[in-house]
């Protein structure tokens, strides 16, 4: 069960790009093999959303890019890398983050360490924590970061925090390599989602980035995404991408076809470009408001809990007792952390779920 | 600022992909692409089946598709048909529930996911491969975390099966190892056993309770039938022992790009097939989450759909009749040129690759001075071949063998 969709009435949706593009694939492609890298073209036009359109890492050549299996295979790709590359380094993941990572990093035999990053109290950002750590761990350290829309919180540092994060990292030549999954769809605004990213950029950080396509074009079961790393100049990125491309051979060779084309494809012209912003602004917005209703809906009937921070997701701070509760008494499916994906949340339903975890949170 | 990956060396390019990338370099119209096992017409194109157009389109008119994700194991019906396919459809193991097949992409990912599970999950690490074999295999089995030892395989001086040396190296392997086995169309060298050799290597390896892994990346596409390029797959599973198959549907349905496969884990008992799968998904979430959808759902359209998958046998059988026949053309050219040696082998191997028996000098030769691409161990793809560039062809192996040594 995909750990996002929340509720089983909320359907995900295919945006009007993404046929548009199929319909003009279908029937044209040779279904030829990738190279190890990927589709280049995708991955040129993927480094643009996330660097920016005139960026002169783009211009100078000094990014390894690889098309990734969706953000997960990014993720792993990467992972692989540090470990045979950086062996004696071990990654430090936000508490809480998103399952899958503990995983991905294990089986890549990474040792990994934890940060402080939420803040159950406030159920906000634990920055002083945050902080506290990255200072705390040794020098030329690697941390996941979540460059907007943490998941399963929700809750982001603002962007002054990210600032001060960027200093402190670089006071500490720590490596930052941000999971991107989220990119448009967390304000409505790619630029803006990726300010985490430039921030970092401007201070002269090499990151690495994961970047998946699964959210914003809903192209989640064509796993396309793309892994980045910037180097210091393009005779490094030709290395960096080699090396990964060695990783990715003996895992499935080259990577999918389809997910590439769709994404090239709706990018690569300039009004399917703009259909898939206007159509990705529509969804983010749809979220951002039944973040607003949900809200005001649980102040409105009483309840004794804060619900300021509901972001992309809402983590409720429900026990999974009280996650039983919701499903067994009113069909509601969530992950028993407590996490509400607010983009299975609709006009239609938004009352009932209030209702039910006031019902069931009332007496906290 | 400094990058932490300065000490990074540039890695070599991949001697298989590599032989493409250079091909492409090369400005020569006279140049031939040899190297990649992907089928081209006779007019040298790429080709797409008709019956993957048409399931194309019944996917893209759907509009009842949405493109959420799917299981970590991929689509249920693409599993059982893909699990069929290669048991055939009235496989005792399969009706008693005991394969755990997973979609995965194309045979590399099936390869690789196996591979991770054994090396979790089973009680040996050690993997037993033929000499020679595929490039990409002892890359994938070592990333995996497995260990690798070769076991004979190929005759260079019969340019066939060195069955003794096969015998007494798997005879001589530590009780429980895995045995990587081509299913048919060995790659590179396009020998493969006889089926009484086939029964003597179940024997043999059932008796030392070694574990098979079939890599099956050709069926159809060998000798023109399903069911035959199954035989040896079948005939293991038959004696109701386990075994390992990576299925790949790259060369057979055209699919290359859209890695599309499956692997499916034959085990004792439904229980077993039950929970093997459970251990082989937490190997595939940290990987990749799920596999790639569309490939797959293409591939399904096609197996159940019975007109289709007729279409499909006769297309396939279509390709592999063409490179049986360019087998021939190549044979009967060097004949007639009166090339030196025994060129016998060209049509007693069978798949999509022939061992030429070239070596390096020669090769190296063939590419420079006539434009011929072809990975260095002497193996050339007949499915680039074209009753066209024959002569081509046989120029160059001529010149190759009679000057070059």
């Amino acid at each position: 069960m995909a750990e996002h969709i929340v509720m089983i009435i909320g359907k995900p949706v295919v945006l009007d790009c993404v046929r548009e593009a199929e319909r003009r694939i279908a029937g044209t492609s040779f279904m030829e093999y990738l190279p190890m890298g990927g589709s280049v073209k995708m991955v040129e036009e993927t480094l643009k959303l996330a660097y920016g359109d005139n960026s002169q890492f783009i211009k100078d050549k000094r990014i390894a890019a690889v098309q990734s299996l969706s953000g997960t295979g990014a993720c792993r790709l990467f992972a692989d890398f540090q470990n045979r590359f950086c062996p004696a380094s071990q990654i430090y993941i936000p508490v809480p983050t998103w399952s899958n990572h503990h995983n991905i990093w294990r089986d890549a035999q990474v040792p990994q360490k934890t940060y402080h990053y939420y803040h159950p109290e406030t159920k906000g950002l634990d920055f002083k924590g945050l902080m506290d750590d990255v200072k705390n761990a040794p020098e030329g350290s690697f941390f996941l970061l979540h460059a907007c829309a943490h998941n399963p919180t929700g809750v982001d540092p603002t962007e002054e925090q990210w600032r001060e994060i960027s200093q402190l990292f670089k006071a500490k030549k720590h490596f930052a390599f941000f999971d991107m999954a989220y990119q448009g769809f967390a304000s409505g605004d790619p630029a803006r989602d990726a300010k985490s990213i430039r921030i970092f950029l401007e201070d002269g950080h090499h990151i690495g980035i994961s970047q998946s396509y699964a959210k914003n074009m809903g192209l989640y079961g064509q796993r396309v995404g793309c892994l980045s790393v910037l180097c210091e100049d393009e005779k490094q990125a030709v290395t960096v991408k080699s090396q990964l491309q060695q990783l990715a051979r003996p895992m499935y060779s080259n990577p999918p076809l389809h997910g590439a084309q769709i994404v090239s494809t709706i990018l690569g012209d300039p009004e399917l470009k703009s259909l898939w912003l206007k159509e990705v602004k529509i969804m983010a917005d749809r979220i951002i408001g039944m973040r607003t209703t949900l809200r005001d809906s649980l102040e409105k009937l009483g309840s004794p809990l804060s619900w300021e921070h509901i972001g992309m997701f809402c983590y409720s701070g429900l026990t999974p007792e009280q996650v039983d509760r919701l499903t067994s008494e009113y069909h509601i499916y969530m992950t028993r952390n407590g996490r509400i994906s607010m983009a299975g949340v609709t006009t239609g339903n938004v009352g009932y779920l209030a209702n039910a975890i006031h019902e069931v949170t009332k007496s906290s | 600022m400094d990058s932490v990956f300065s000490n990074v060396d540039r890695a070599p390019e991949d001697p298989i992909l590599g032989v493409t990338v250079a091909y492409n370099n090369d400005p020569s119209p006279a140049k031939l692409n040899l190297g990649v096992g992907a089928y081209r017409t006779e007019e040298g194109k790429p080709l797409v089946l008709d019956v993957v157009r048409r399931a194309e389109q019944q996917l893209v008119n759907d509009p009842s598709r949405v493109k959420e994700y799917i299981p970590i194991a991929g689509l249920a019906d693409f599993n059982k048909l893909s699990a069929k396919l290669i048991l055939g459809a009235d496989s005792p193991a399969i009706q008693e529930s005991r394969v755990a097949t997973i979609q995965c992409l194309s045979g590399t990912g099936s390869l690789r996911v196996g591979s991770e599970f054994l090396k979790k999950h089973y009680h040996q690490c050690v993997i037993f491969i033929p000499k020679p074999t595929w490039g990409n295999h002892p890359k994938v089995f070592n990333l995996a975390g497995l260990s690798v030892e070769y076991y004979r395989y190929y005759d260079p001086a019969t340019r066939g099966l060195d069955f003794q040396g096969l015998l007494e190296d798997l005879g001589a392997a530590p009780s429980g190892a895995i045995v990587l086995l081509h299913a048919c169309a060995h790659n590179p060298t396009g020998v493969d056993p006889t089926s009484e050799q086939w029964e003597q290597i179940r024997q043999l390896i059932r008796s030392k309770s070694l574990l098979p892994f079939f890599d099956s990346a050709y069926q159809g596409f060998a000798s023109g039938s399903l069911d035959t390029d199954a035989h040896s797959v079948r005939t293991f599973v038959a004696d109701g022992g386990e075994c390992l198959i990576a299925q790949s549907y790259a060369k057979n349905m055209g699919l290359y790009g859209e890695r599309v496969g499956a692997l499916s884990i034959v085990c004792k008992s439904a229980d077993v097939a039950s929970k093997v799968e459970s251990q082989v998904k937490l190997v595939v979430r940290p990987m990749y989450s799920s596999p790639p959808i569309h490939g797959a759902s293409i591939v399904a359209t096609i197996l159940k759909s019975s007109d289709m998958y007729n279409d499909w046998t006769i297309e396939l059988k279509g390709m592999a009749d063409r490179i049986i026949s360019m087998r021939q053309q190549l044979f009967e050219a060097l004949q007639a040129k009166g090339t030196p040696g025994d060129w016998s082998h060209i049509i007693k191997q069978i798949g999509m690759f022939t061992f030429t028996g070239l070596n390096k000098e020669q090769v190296a030769f063939m590419t420079k001075e006539y434009h011929i691409y072809m990975t260095s161990d002497g193996r050339i793809s007949m499915a680039g071949l074209s009753t066209k560039t024959v002569p081509h062809l046989v120029d160059a192996i001529h010149a190759a063998v009679t000057r070059v040594v």
